[in-house]
């Protein structure tokens, strides 16, 4: 199945503004971000499992857990620091 | 017609250009007695990052949106099921600000102080750490994505809610 993938602030300089990807129904988004961690070397680095980060599925919060349906918007980002 | 609804005024603005306090206040309290105390945040740029000397020229505000107002009126409709208020507003500003600029407006009124007061420190802590916002500062140095402060995740969590912003919740 395809998802949108968005990205924000140093990860949207690093990645570009979004990308369309081919995911296994029924995938996580923690599972999204291993398999494009694995994409390339620049993913890799810019979504390395050290660094902090944030994801969203359909514009809500989610965790390594959330599920991901089919022709879902997702979003990853670093934390928040608006206000 | 005076018994029609009146229209809803929007809870959530986020827009580049500047606000105006009173403005905002009139439009949150009109028609409603009820209301007996407002209580306002509003949140500036400094021109200094951190402690440190070097001085902030410019702050340039990213944002995601679509989600960032669905977030915010997630966080109204919990401090109105918290707290004992009547109306809440968030105005959020995006895009190049300057030192002394207003970044954000949260307004919330109530009956008595008490709940405005809270209800208006409560959305403001959940604001930190929980709506899409990416501040970058321009120094001396260059410009710089600002680091999220375990200090605001603290701050939620005296509400009872974990944030874990900071050190990035797992995703």
């Amino acid at each position: 199945m395809k998802v949108q993938v968005r990205y924000f602030a140093s990860l949207r300089e690093a990645l570009g503004p979004h990308e369309t990807v081919d995911l296994a129904a029924g995938s996580s988004l923690g599972a999204l971000r291993n398999q494009l961690i694995a994409s390339s070397p620049r993913h890799a680095e810019a979504l390395a499992r050290g660094r902090a980060l944030r994801g969203a599925v359909n514009q809500v919060m989610g965790d390594d857990s959330s599920p991901v349906p089919e022709g879902a918007e997702v979003a990853f980002f670093p934390p928040v620091t608006g206000g | 017609m005076a018994d029609m609804p009146q229209p809803q005024a929007a809870r959530v603005s986020i827009h580049s250009h500047d606000f105006d306090l009173g403005a905002e206040v009139a439009t949150l309290r009109a028609g409603d007695a009820g209301v007996g105390a407002v209580a306002s945040f509003i949140g500036t740029v400094r021109d200094r990052h951190g402690g440190a000397a070097a001085e902030v020229s410019a702050m340039e505000l990213e944002h995601y949106p679509g989600m960032t107002e669905k977030s915010i009126e997630a966080m109204i409709d919990e401090a109105i099921a918290r707290f004992d208020i009547r109306a809440a507003r968030v105005v959020h500003r995006v895009g190049l600000l300057m030192p002394g600029d207003q970044i954000v407006l949260v307004a919330v009124a109530s009956a008595h102080r008490g709940q405005a007061f809270q209800a208006c420190e409560f959305l403001m802590d959940y604001l930190k750490t929980q709506a899409p916002f990416w501040k970058k500062e321009t120094t001396a140095d260059g410009a710089h994505w600002v680091d999220a402060r375990v200090a605001d995740d603290a701050a939620l969590a005296r509400w009872g809610i974990q944030a874990d912003n900071a050190t990035g919740r797992p995703a």
